[in-house]
């Protein structure tokens, strides 16, 4: 028999509604990436690999929100399937930009982009991952920060608490010592509702944060607006501003119905 | 003889491909029945939801259709808002959008190359299980794909959806010194692609060739990335503003992705080949003389060479990103300012895997009024089909296996990417004897 300790970690990749681009950042880690294959066993990737082995997994990660019935069936099966279930992305934790629908009438949106309607069968609502099952762990970002991915790997297999910190973006600035561009230049920034993990990119490249990480611990997104409008915002950008790939994350989702209703 | 028992054979994944479809092929004796590419990943409705957004954020927002090539996405999206507003660019912006698009196909076709596509060749399921084996190869395109990354994350801020690119040009643009930075990496990346090359040339292709319609950009002096005009080898020669007049796209039951096709004339193809066989004097030196040794003549019409001819556009890429480099001088700002105004604008750029095509009609406050994408595995979906039709009665005679090992290959040769088209590849033969 097959001694226990000696079975390597069987990791399984599973897509729903995205881009692909989460699960990308796994090959993207050149440095690691056969390290990482070295450590443990990905049995089931279809986007990299044609070999498919079944479950259970030690660990799964998914990537992408529950759009579609059939989707919602699947994900339940692979939680079954699956000892620790982490979500990777905008997409899988909040619902992605494909959530934008949740405001709108799905069928009117089926309407403007296929000539057949009746051929498409889709959910109203684009929702995150956990509204359907229990997840373990949420790895935010849009993409995802592929250090963060494998940080989290380390710490899921070492069983430990991976460092994730749950700050604003805001933290990542005073690091960099970038000067802040929302106060020095009135640049409209979602920074200090945002939680970190990009390494603050956008306002390191002169432009305000758009949020693909969404919400921070405890964001106070209430004084972010007063400061928009202060900026000259107008309640339709700055419910926008909300309304990107985390929208349906429920603290932004507050803010920008917010501005909608005023 | 008397039939068989009807037998169906299911591989339940189309894997290495970006995206989610499937593949079902029915052979009815030795005749192709049915051949349907079906793609099941679920609709996102982005040309419905970038209604009511503002032209700025269009860039950010059609990136997040792939995460393969969002800088096509990006590059379509900035081109096509520029047209509609009557935006010029800096010179030295246009420099930039090359270099960073020589990024995106440094990336895509090192990841495709030899991790999605080189293990069909070899017999592995994948490039993971290759590196035991060929532990040096997968290396060294790790390493060649990270001097594609490095490009990227450079001018972008990250490899996957940077963050930089914007209408009238960058946020914020780099310095001669930063860029220059990257010259050994590329010097090393151009003798890798040569390398590869050689390597790609020395596989075994099956025999199969057939009469393409090939659609690419053609500029009058560069190897296409975002301008020319839209020709094929069949007369075509167009502005992008007219490809609505030309091509048009049908929904088809099985597929969640929209087929294109050219109206009157039926399915055609897009990407590497398209471009080499109608650009090849457009290619620099050393990637001429690459193909030339690789055996490449074109008009290539064997699609599994498409490795090959990805490999000769490595070359040219990093290539080009050091003529790049060498000409940088950093623009006075880095983007221009651009304001709101009514507008249509069209543009077709060259993503790694064929022609990318935004129409996007904006109103007097700059909002998208409407959008239109076609991405390039729609456009290909149909020639994919056709192709399949040809190739696996050609195929009728082999085990279901290996036949379904084939089909796969055939299709993972066109590098689709079905997230873009919408996305699951699965395949399915179903072979059903006929009694005689």
């Amino acid at each position: 028999m097959n001694s226990k300790s000696k079975h390597k970690p069987r990791i399984g990749v599973f897509k729903f509604a995205s881009c692909d681009g989460c699960q990308l950042s796994l090959l993207d880690a050149e440095d690691e990436l056969l390290g990482v294959a070295g450590a443990v066993d990905i049995a089931y990737f279809p986007e990299a690999s044609r070999a498919m082995s079944k479950g259970p997994y030690d660990i799964g990660l998914v990537e992408g929100s529950v759009t579609t019935y059939q989707d919602a069936q699947r994900i339940q099966e692979v939680r079954r399937q699956c000892k620790t279930l982490i979500t990777i992305g905008a997409c899988a934790t909040a619902g992605g930009i494909q959530a934008l629908r949740n405001w709108k009438d799905v069928d009117e949106f089926i309407r403007v982009v296929y000539a057949t309607p009746q051929f498409i069968s889709t959910l109203k609502l684009s929702t995150p991952i956990a509204e359907h099952v229990p997840v373990d762990f949420e790895l935010r970002g849009c993409p995802i920060n592929k250090y963060q991915l494998i940080e989290l790997i380390s710490a899921t297999l070492a069983g430990r608490k991976p460092n994730v910190p749950s700050y604003s973006v805001c933290i990542e600035c005073k690091r960099k010592a970038n000067v802040c561009i929302a106060v020095a230049r009135g640049v409209p920034c979602l920074g200090p509702v945002t939680q970190a993990g990009c390494g603050a990119l956008c306002p390191s490249y002169d432009r305000g944060c758009y949020g693909c990480y969404g919400p921070m611990e405890t964001p106070n997104t209430a004084s972010l607006t007063s400061q928009f409008r202060i900026l000259g915002q107008t309640e339709n950008q700055v419910a926008r501003a909300f309304r990107g790939f985390n929208a349906w994350a429920w603290q932004f989702r507050k803010a920008s119905e917010e501005c909608e209703r005023t | 003889m008397t039939g068989r028992a009807a037998r169906t054979i299911r591989v339940d994944t189309l894997a290495r491909v970006e995206g989610e479809g499937s593949l079902y092929i029915k052979l009815v004796g030795e005749r192709v029945a049915d051949v349907k590419l079906k793609i099941y990943e679920p609709p996102r409705f982005f040309e419905a939801f970038l209604r009511g957004r503002h032209f700025s954020e269009a860039p950010d927002i059609t990136a997040r259709i792939c995460g393969i090539c969002p800088i096509a996405y990006q590059m379509s999206a900035v081109h096509a808002m520029e047209r509609a507003l009557g935006v010029r660019i800096d010179p030295a912006v246009r420099l930039l959008r090359r270099l960073f698009y020589c990024g995106e196909w440094i990336e895509s076709h090192t990841l495709h190359v030899y991790m999605l596509h080189a293990p069909d060749f070899l017999g592995y399921p994948d490039a993971i299980a290759m590196a035991k084996d060929h532990r040096a190869v997968v290396e060294k395109a790790l390493r060649l794909k990270k001097v594609g990354n490095r490009i990227v994350q450079l001018l972008g801020g990250r490899e996957i959806h940077p963050i930089s690119a914007t209408v009238g040009g960058f946020y914020k643009t780099p310095t001669r010194q930063e860029l220059h930075d990257l010259v050994d990496d590329l010097e090393w990346a151009l003798e890798a692609s040569l390398e590869t090359v050689r390597w790609t040339a020395g596989l075994q292709f099956p025999n199969f060739e057939q009469d393409y319609e090939f659609v690419a950009l053609r500029h009058a002096d560069e190897y296409p990335f975002n301008e020319g005009r839209l020709v094929s080898n069949h007369g075509l020669d167009i502005d992008a503003a007219e490809y609505e007049d030309h091509f048009v796209e049908s929904h088809v039951k099985h597929s969640n992705a929209l087929h294109s096709v050219m109206r009157g004339r039926g399915s055609y193809l897009v990407g590497p080949l398209a471009r080499f066989n109608l650009n090849v004097d457009k290619l620099p030196e050393v990637a001429r003389r690459a193909a030339l040794d690789a055996g490449l003549r074109p008009p290539v019409k064997n699609i599994f060479r498409s490795i090959v001819v990805r490999a000769v556009e490595l070359v040219f890429a990093c290539a080009e990103a050091l003529r790049a480099i060498h000409e940088y001088q950093p623009p006075a700002v880095p983007r221009v300012e651009v304001p709101n105004r009514v507008g249509v604008g069209q543009a077709i750029t060259e993503a790694p895997r064929g022609i990318l095509y935004h129409r996007y009609a904006l109103d007097e406050n700059g909002l998208i009024v409407t959008a239109k994408i076609v991405p390039p595995t729609s456009q290909n979906q149909k020639r994919i089909e056709d192709d399949l039709r040809e190739y696996a009665a050609q195929l009728v005679a082999w085990p279901l296996e290996e036949m379904t090992w084939k089909c796969e290959q055939a299709v993972r040769s066109y590098d689709p990417c079905i997230s873009c088209a919408t996305h699951f590849l699965k395949v399915v033969v179903e072979r059903e004897d006929v009694q005689d």
